[in-house]
């Protein structure tokens, strides 16, 4: 540790968010990243604890004090390896992760987390930039060939593990594109789509075979799969959405979230858009649901030009500030607002809704209860965003013939491994939705099973 | 009672003791029996340096030797009509026969057998008589049967030397193979036959003696016709009290205070120069005489038999004692290049016998004393006008007017006192040695025949590894990340041994899932209290890192130095070295052969094959050696993917150990050349089991590697690397009080904790096993994990390693994220569920294996009982106490929280070392009291003051601390803020060094003076000694319990620390496990259990915990970082950087107004424990503590049956119950009898108004005169005492040891007479006045007044002593001035204020560690620079301002009548130019600063 009392010394600092105005007017990133020499002064506030809190925030276990040690002593070069070393993309989980490890973060008993997330985000962006990033080729292939279903961040973990052993993955992806909810889930504006397609052109120089527009289950039967390949890894998500059954629900107006939000992305990457285009131009829109879907859609419908956006929560609000004594190190309750909730609208709590009002067969307004009072908000665009519950049946999982859990999911016995014994599976269609850094965790372990089952 | 053999943890081996010894001698060698009866005076004078166990009227022994008396013999011989030839002609065999008829006949035919086959003529045996009214049962059941045997010298014997040489070849022969006599004929008795003394000039009478028994019991001793010239005697303190009639001194030779710390590696080289040791005098005897020395002996008793053997091998006795017990030569610039020389030849020859040790050793024609380096023991003695020479441990043990007295004197570190009694005359030190040095022209030999290796050139470019291997082999040798990160790289930066702070919560490696290095399984030994570390920084000049590397010489040829010796300075070897020492051959003119032998075997090996490959190894260094190669480098360079390496600590133990038992070690040096060895522990283990020199070759490549390939860069590193490596090599050795590298090497100073008994006696052999363990086969998978992972398909990163701090995919940790975050949050809320769940975590062990205790199972009971049964939480948690942690190394506000937490519960907190501000001795308002109920007594004594003592309701002398036993620490200046330079005496911004010993322990007896000290300033306090935990450890606390201790407190190597070097954080000490359950042992075999209170700490986390040190024997608790962690504190690991950020371990204001910890935070916490702790004893049936305590059968063993390391590890040791009597557990304190009549008579004055004076007499068995009366006046009136010029005593007499300690202002004591070690022990406002009476007419100059470590923490006061002081006068002192007209070596060290003034020549190494104070010294000669160390932190300046020292000077003449006060001031102009001022640096800037501030504070009041 260079600077035992840089937590002292250095106030904490940390990327800021464009100003509104200028953000809402385009679909670029938000974020305004620190400059490289302030990044660095921030490690020196690490403490290099004796009881790494962060790591165990972290599911991904990030080496963060060894990083930040070495960032502190502009060892950029060392801090990559050591960041690659437990993370696949980094440049993902630098971005959209909610960092828990700095809610663990021991200056964060104080409020003044280390800016860890900046820290693994400019580590490995500055690696790009550097060229040091560069595809690891297996010295020997092994000649095993494993399908994996989904490119999301799980199967896209579990393909460059196993590739980097050797072995030969092929990924499969039922849209257009590889990425998954990276891709056609989280917009622009956090996410920059060129992030992933700078993944996949390492990986697929260190010999991941990218398949996409292959539904396995409906446009390939599982048991193709099995016949060609070794073993079957199932990666494919937990896209079956929580639905909302109140009158009025099947209004014109009435959308999934995920719906709207692969249509904008679509849209802003100059892909073919739908016939029936969700706009929220113009429009009132209430977003159901108080998560990051629910943030994603509202930055997105303030792009769009809505004329007001509302996001309902059916909780209490939250404290403004947690009872630190009780929850650190864990994750604890507060009021969080994202970039995008700051963009504008209103957020409210404890509204629980009852149904929706018509008009002319659209949707004309929401009827909810609001403090045990009935309450009407106007709307024009209901998007839902209530979260998900489970893995789709449909395709692969009904083929493939698993037993599933109570919760939807993959049902996994022994860690990865399916009732199949040559099928495995990993990611939110095994633990059910969950952030991408757990979904980076899940293809690496996961990877780790498959290469010991094929000895 | 009989003496019980080794069982459970309990190990005879380990019985240590130590004592007060003495002689007395004519110098005109007249005999008399009035000699022999000054003689048992001595003995009876020195009684309180002895103990008594359990039975008041069983002492330790005791013993006096004496020449033979021939008028008794030539009675009994006209008696007997035989007919006795001349003095000298005959010998007499003491024997000490067994009890047995049978077995004893067996035994006298056995010696008349040898002395016949010797031919010698036996003349007959003669019946002791004695008189055994008055001893103990216990003393006469054992008690042999006493007889002489009388040998006349047989007819072919040239002369009396060599009738001497055949009485040892008799002796040998007739005692050696006793023990296996004993068994093949099935007689037991057999073995106890023991022969005190056989010699035709000496004659030992002892025995399970008190002193004043000894002349009683032996009627010879007090028959007129018994007269000697000589009588050399000894008062034993043994730890144990096992009635041993043949442990009591004098040996044949000698009689010794102290203990030689290396004996196990003096032993063993001993016995390894079976096959080079030849004597021309010994003929074909020597090799009856095997072994030299047996094992399983005392230290003094194998000291005694290599004395014997050099002595028959024809060394003079002064020339062996020197070649045995060397002086600090090394590093000392003042020593005549001759001596030197001498000293420098000899070391080639044996590796000193270190110790702290004052030895008296005669011949029967000679008689002397000397001291060891370091002059750890007193050693007074006077000479009379009638040439009467007395010498013993004190001052005034035989009543002689002071007027006969013509000299006062000690020994000195180092020196030698011999009387010749043929030449009948005292040869002073300088004479012996110049002498000697000057017999032969050791000069010239070592010119010619000793080459040092950096004197030698350059050879081959060292073997390189390829960059893209590194990785790989360090995997190979289990390199981590943390090795790179907390060692190689900052010790290549900084050249230290990397530091760091709280305990280690690991599992120790047996129970590891991790395959850990073998030298994990060895802890280093520490001193405590029967010996005392070293300082090896402030003290260096008694160190040395000096080897010597290849075959030794004959012991007992004189071969003139026609030997090649090669030396290095210190034992670690670059690789460039190691090159040169391959290519020696070349170099050296064949006069060294090298060959490497390749410690690596084929991958996959397993047991067996491991096996064979170590006895390739050993025979390949047989053959070698057979082949006059005398240079083995034993390599494990060969390391690839196809070969694995032995673990060399195994390969070096199994060679060095195999070479013992051939007799060949001594013909060939080991060079140990070593990829895996990085660490200083390392290193330490190699050295311990023989390496001579170490190669740490990846090591090197490796800090090449990170330095980025800047060649300087790297260069620079790596020699910081080899310099914090010599550094951290001396701590570990001076951690046990051994000063050189030559008497550490080989000495193997660990317990082994995780090995089996089976491999540890094949390869590491005389290691003690205290839970057995692992084998070849574990090793063998450990090595191959290692193995197979470097070389697997995927290089990947270095295990993380995660030892020191928590890290993922490391070791695992007992305090982790969830562990801390439950009782924080449990604690905070009151919440029973979340403590269940810390609870759960540290107690459920199925999964991940942590401690030993987690490996030991509750006995259900059949019926248990209701929780509400069970006494409740509130008696409970009485027991508890929190751990010493002093205000300086956390802050106030935690400091506080936990006393306040502590009083309110009944429980105890502790002040730790530093004192405590006397605020916090006031309640607060709402009845809290932040005042610390135990306060500690540490090395460094800062605040220890008679009001903090009188404060206690227990007052702990702490000897040594889990985290770092046997080293002392350190408060930098730039931490010592105004409130701790208060409470600590000191001012702000001063360095604040703790030393590794207590000054005044330096011996058990020592530790007894200490509890008497305290106990008269504070009888209503418990008196408790705090020991770590090692294997013997239930032998010191035996004797700890016989010093009259109250409570014990056993801590484990667990224990939290604010700061410690890391090398010690782990590698020292044991866990409590085994030092509790050995204590406890120990204690009920000894009937000692119920007279002490015992507790256990380090490390206790839950009810569980303390349920099961209950169990193996803890009366009370101790916790130190659970309540912490309770309080907020999260486990930073960052106590030594002042950056907690939780504001526990810091003074930073910022930091510590962070502190958000409460009492009743800390309260809950102990509740939670207390609760679960009922429910423990609930289903054990068991209603309260008192029940528990003790009980074993109440646990059982689990053996770890399915972990792939462990399931050969053995608790049964620990379970092991004793067969015992009396009480199990503490019978509770009750207050002792205090007699103190002087003091007693000056409280009676106390209570009259006026100004009162008395007089009295007073001897040496008046100790620590004073301390009551302190104590009693610091009780009424604080801390202030009294008002000047109160209370005056005028004593007559020798003063006994501590005299004057702790007094308190307005207490004058003048001592007409003289004094022993310790006056002015902690003075705290008192004065004291030391003079001779007017009538002696001695230079006060020339003769000692006062002993040694006088003024020791003294704080205020002053102190006027008319001579010289003995060693290590003021140490530590922070206030007291004082003047003195001499004194000894390290005066003022470790001082911190004060001012003492030196009339005189000062010794050797003052001021070190000196940070404070002022020094004005009388220096005429300009002597004085060479007597510093430390020059570069003092200033060392003439005289400006004479104001404080003329004054000083003044009032000394006043006081005193100074003869030399006189003169001085009679010309004072030219007096005063011949003053130097001392003062140091540190301390100057730090008053310049606090005037600075002054002036500002004053400007701005203005």
């Amino acid at each position: 540790m260079t600077n035992p009392t840089g937590f002292l010394t250095i106030d904490r600092r940390d990327r800021t968010y464009r100003p509104v105005n200028e953000r809402v007017s385009d679909w670029s990133d938000v974020v305004v990243p620190l400059p490289g020499n302030e990044v660095r002064r921030q490690a020196e506030r690490c403490m290099d604890c004796g009881v790494p809190f962060c790591h165990s925030g972290c599911p991904v276990n990030n080496l963060i004090p060894e990083w930040n040690d070495l960032v502190s002593q502009e060892d950029w070069r060392n801090a990559l390896d050591l960041l690659h070393a437990t993370n696949n993309f980094p440049e993902f989980t630098g971005r959209v992760c909610p960092a828990p490890c700095e809610a663990a973060c021991t200056l964060n008993i104080d409020d003044n987390p280390v800016t860890i997330k900046t820290i693994e985000c400019e580590i490995v962006d500055r690696g790009f930039a550097e060229g040091w990033i560069k595809p690891q080729m297996a010295p020997h292939g092994t000649g095993k060939r494993i399908a994996i279903v989904g490119s999301g961040p799980a199967g896209l973990a579990c393909a460059q593990q196993l590739a980097r052993i050797g072995h030969a993955p092929t990924v499969f992806e039922k849209s257009d594109r590889i990425g998954g909810l990276l891709r056609y889930g989280i917009p622009d504006f956090k996410l920059d789509k060129m992030l992933i397609d700078r993944r996949i052109m390492q990986m697929e120089s260190e010999g991941v075979i990218f398949r996409p527009n292959m539904y396995i289950g409906v446009d390939v039967p599982v048991d193709r799969l099995l016949d060609d390949y070794q073993l079957l890894v199932l990666a494919g998500g937990a896209e079956q959405p929580r639905d909302l059954s109140v009158p009025g629900r099947e209004l014109e107006g009435i959308h999934w979230a995920m719906d709207y939000l692969t249509q904008s992305n679509r849209r802003v990457a100059g892909l073919p858009e739908a016939a029936e285009p969700i706009l929220a131009t113009g429009k009132h829109v209430i977003v159901i649901g108080g998560g990051d879907t629910g943030s994603d859609c509202i930055g997105t419908a303030h792009r769009q030009g809505a004329a007001s956006v509302t996001q309902l929560e059916i909780l209490p609000e939250p404290p403004f500030k947690e009872a630190k004594e009780f929850t650190w190190p864990h994750w604890p309750l507060k009021l969080r607002t994202s970039s995008s909730q700051e963009e504008g609208g209103t957020r409210e709590f404890s509204i629980v809704t009852t149904g929706f009002r018509e008009k002319g067969g659209r949707v004309a307004a929401l009827l909810c209860e609001r403090d045990g009072e009935a309450a009407e908000l106007r709307a024009d665009l209901v998007l839902l965003a209530m979260g998900f519950t489970g893995a789709w049946r449909e395709g692969a999982i009904e083929q493939s013939r698993v037993d599933l859990s109570p919760r939807n999911t993959v049902e996994t016995a022994k860690p990865y491994r399916t009732s199949n014994p040559r099928i495995f599976a990993c990611g939110d269609m095994r633990r059910g939705q969950s952030l991408v850094v757990w979904a980076i965790r899940e293809g690496r372990e996961c990877a780790a099973v498959v290469h010991t089952e094929l000895g | 009672m009989v003496n019980p053999i080794r069982q459970g943890l309990y190990d005879p081996r380990q019985e240590r003791d130590s004592c007060g010894m003495g002689f007395v001698v004519s110098v005109k060698g007249e005999k008399s029996n009035a000699i022999i009866e000054q003689g048992l005076k001595i003995l009876t004078s020195l009684d309180h340096r002895g103990a008594r166990g359990a039975d008041p009227r069983l002492g330790d022994g005791c013993g006096c030797l004496i020449q033979i008396p021939d008028a008794l013999f030539r009675a009994w011989a006209d008696e007997q009509r035989t007919n006795l030839p001349p003095l000298g002609n005959y010998a007499v065999a003491m024997c000490f026969l067994p009890r047995d008829e049978e077995a004893r006949s067996a035994a006298r035919e056995r010696l008349e057998r040898l002395v016949r086959i010797e031919g010698q003529l036996l003349l007959g045996w003669r019946d002791v008589p004695v008189d055994p009214q008055g001893l103990a049962e216990a003393a006469l059941r054992q008690m042999p049967v006493m007889a002489q045997a009388i040998v006349a010298r047989g007819p072919k014997v040239r002369d009396q030397d060599a009738f001497e040489r055949k009485l040892l070849a008799i002796r040998k022969q007739t005692q050696n193979p006793l023990a296996d006599l004993a068994e093949k004929k099935d007689l037991p008795g057999l073995a106890d036959f023991y022969i005190p003394s056989f010699s035709s000039r000496t004659l030992v009478y002892k025995g399970m003696l008190l002193s004043e028994q000894l002349g009683i019991f032996y009627k010879d001793l007090t028959n007129p016709l018994t007269v000697s010239a000589l009588a050399m005697v000894h008062q034993r303190f043994s730890t144990n009290t096992f009635p041993s009639w043949r442990l009591a001194h004098p040996y044949r030779f000698i009689a010794h205070n102290g203990e030689i710390n290396t004996v196990r590696g003096n032993v063993n080289w001993m016995n390894a120069r079976r096959r080079t040791l030849e004597s021309p005098l010994l003929g074909a005897d020597l090799d009856k005489m095997w072994p030299l020395i047996p094992h399983g002996q005392s230290d003094t008793a194998s000291l005694d038999n290599a004395l014997e053997l050099l002595i028959a091998g024809g060394y003079p006795l002064a020339h062996a004692m020197m070649l045995l017990v060397p002086e600090a030569w090394a590093g000392n610039a003042q020593m005549d290049p001759k001596r030197r020389a001498f000293y420098e030849y000899h070391a080639a020859l044996m590796e000193p016998w270190d110790g702290p040790a004052a030895i008296a050793f005669t011949d029967g024609r000679q008689i002397g004393a000397t001291l060891d380096r370091n002059g750890l023991r007193p050693a007074r003695f006077c000479v009379t006008d009638d040439d009467l020479v007395v010498m013993a441990s004190e001052s005034g043990v035989l009543p002689i007017p002071e007027e006969k007295i013509v000299r006062k004197w000690r020994l000195q570190p180092g020196k030698m006192l011999l009387i010749d009694l043929e030449q009948r005359r005292i040869v002073d030190d300088e004479e012996v040695k110049s002498n000697l040095a000057e017999a032969a022209p050791y000069g010239d030999w070592l010119r010619e025949t000793q080459f040092n290796l950096k004197d030698l050139p350059p050879a081959a470019e060292p073997k390189m590894i390829a960059p893209d291997d590194v990785r790989r082999i360090q995997k190979a040798f289990g390199y981590t990340r943390e090795d790179l990160k907390y060692f190689l790289a900052p010790m290549g930066e900084s050249g230290e041994d990397p530091i760091g702070s709280m305990g280690t919560d690991t599992p120790v490696a047996l129970l590891s899932d991790k395959p850990r290095l073998l030298y994990d399984y060895f802890k280093q030994n520490f001193a405590q209290v029967t010996n005392p570390p070293i300082d090896p920084i402030r003290e260096s000049l008694v160190m040395s890192l000096v080897s010597m590397i290849g075959p030794r010489p004959n012991l007992l040829g004189h071969h003139a130095g026609a030997h090649k010796r090669l030396e290095v300075s210190q034992p670690i070897l670059s690789n460039e070295d190691l090159e040169k020492i391959r290519a020696i051959h070349e170099t050296l003119d064949g006069a060294f052969k090298t060959v490497t032998l390749d410690a690596t075997w084929p991958k996959g090996g397993d047991a067996q094959a491991l096996e064979a490959a170590l006895k390739r190894l050993c025979w390949e260094a047989t053959e070698a050696v057979l082949a006059d190669i005398n240079l083995l480098i034993l390599s494990d360079r060969s390391v690839s993917q196809s070969r694995t390496p032995i673990p060399m600590a195994l390969a070096t133990g199994a060679v060095h150990h195999h070479l013992i038992r051939q007799g060949l070690r001594m013909q060939t040096g080991l060079v140990i050349e070593t990829g895996e060895a990085r660490e200083v522990h390392h290193m330490c283990v190699l050295a311990g089991y023989g390496a001579e020199a170490i190669n740490p070759w990846l090591a090197f490549d490796t800090i090449g590697s990170i330095t980025g390939g800047d060649a300087a860069r790297a260069q620079a590193a790596k020699q910081k690397y080899v310099k914090a490596l010599g550094k951290g090599i001396l701590k570990v050795m001076s951690k046990m009080g051994i000063s050189t590298y030559q008497s550490y090497c080989g000495a193997q100073i660990f317990d082994s904790i995780g090995l089996g008994q089976e491999l540890v006696d094949a390869y590491f052999t005389g290691t003690s096993v205290s839970i057995g363990g692992i084998g070849l086969a574990q090793l063998a998978e450990e090595t191959a994990r290692r193995h197979r992972c470097a070389f697997a398909a995927e290089t990947g990163l270095l295990d993380s390693g995660g030892v020191w701090a928590q890290r993922e995919g490391g070791e695992a940790h007992a305090w982790t994220l969830d562990s801390i975050a439950n009782l924080q949050h449990a604690v905070r809320g009151a919440l029973p569920e979340k403590y269940r769940a810390f609870a759960a975590e540290v107690n459920d062990q199925s999964r991940r294996k942590l401690t030993l205790r987690g490996m030991l199972e509750f006995k259900s009971a059949s019926e248990p009982i209701a929780v509400d049964e069970v006494e409740p939480s509130s008696a409970i948690v009485k027991r508890f106490v929190t751990g010493a942690m002093s205000f300086g190394s956390i802050s106030r506000e935690a400091h506080t929280t936990l006393a306040i937490a502590m009083n309110r519960i009944g429980g105890k907190s502790n002040t730790g070392e530093g004192g405590e501000e006397a605020d916090r001795l006031k309640p607060l308002l709402n009845a809290d009291s932040r005042r610390s109920a135990i306060k500690q007594v540490a090395s460094a004594r800062f605040g220890v003051t008679p009001e903090y003592l009188v404060n206690a309701d227990e007052i702990q002398i702490k000897i040594a601390q889990g985290a770092k036993p046997g080293e002392g620490g350190q408060l930098p200046g730039h931490k010592v803020d105004r409130n701790i330079a208060a409470v600590r005496h000191s001012i702000p911004g001063v360095g604040l060094i703790s030393p590794p010993p207590h000054h005044d322990i330096y011996s058990i007896e020592d530790l007894a003076q200490l509890i008497f000290d305290l106990r008269h300033v504070n009888p209503a306090a418990r008196i408790s000694v705090k020991l770590v935990s090692e294997t013997g450890v239930g032998t010191v606390a035996a004797g700890v319990a016989k010093c009259t201790a109250d409570h014990i407190t056993i801590s484990g190597y667990e224990g939290g620390t604010g700061a410690s070097p890391l090398t010690s954080l782990l590698n020292a000490g044991l866990p409590w496990e085994i030092g509790l359950a050995e204590t406890q042992q120990t204690l009920l075999l000894n009937g000692l259990r119920g007279r002490v209170t015992l507790q256990a700490d380090g490390g206790l986390r839950t009810g569980r915990d303390v349920a099961i040190a209950a169990i193996l024997g803890a009366d009370e608790f101790g916790f130190a970082t659970a309540p912490l962690i309770a309080a907020g504190c999260i486990m930073m690991r960052k106590c030594h950087l002042n950056t907690c950020p939780v504001g526990i371990a810091t003074q930073d204001p910022v930091l510590r107004a962070r502190f958000a910890g409460t009492p009743e935070q800390v309260i809950n916490y102990f509740f939670f424990v207390a609760e679960e702790l009922r429910e423990i004893m609930a289903s054990l049936g068991v209603r309260a503590v008192d029940e528990m305590v003790g009980r074993v059968e109440l646990l059982r063993f689990v053996q770890p049956l399915d972990h792939w390391k462990a399931y050969g590890l053995d608790l049964g040791k620990l379970l092991h119950q004793p067969r015992f009597e009396g009480p199990r557990s503490s019978k509770g304190w009750r207050r002792r009898r205090i007699g103190a009549p002087i003091d007693q008579a000056l409280i009676a004055e106390l209570d009259n108004a006026a100004p009162a004076a008395i007089e009295r007499p007073i001897s040496n068995l008046d100790r620590a005169v004073g301390a009551r009366l302190s104590g009693e006046i610091a009780r009424r009136h604080g801390g202030s005492g009294l008002p000047e010029g109160s209370l005056r005593a005028v004593l007559t007499g020798t003063a006994g040891q501590s005299f004057g300690a702790f007094l308190a202002r307005g207490v004058t004591l003048e001592l007409i007479g003289d004094a022993n070690d310790y006056a002015g022990k902690g003075l705290a406002g008192g004065t004291l006045v030391v003079r001779p009476p007017e009538a002696a007419s001695r230079e006060a100059s020339d003769n000692i007044i006062v002993g040694n470590t006088c003024l020791y923490g003294a704080i205020a006061g002053e102190a006027y002593f008319l001579g010289v002081a003995g060693e290590r006068f003021a140490v530590r002192n922070s206030g007291a001035v004082a003047v003195v007209e001499g004194a000894g070596d390290h005066c003022c060290e470790y001082m911190t204020g004060g001012t003492i003034v030196v009339l005189g020549d000062i010794g050797r190494n003052f001021a070190a560690g000196m940070s404070g104070g002022t020094g004005y010294v009388w220096d005429p000669k300009k002597r004085l620079q060479s007597c510093l160390s430390n020059a570069a932190e003092l200033s060392v300046e003439p005289l400006l301002d004479d104001r404080d020292l003329l004054a000083l000077v003044q009032r000394h003449f006043e006081l005193t009548r100074s003869r030399r006060a006189g003169s001085l001031l009679s010309n004072w102009p030219r007096s005063r130019s011949e003053f130097v001022f001392v003062v140091p640096h540190e301390y100057r800037r730090a008053l310049a600063l606090l005037e600075k501030q002054a002036t500002l504070v004053g400007q701005s009041s203005r």
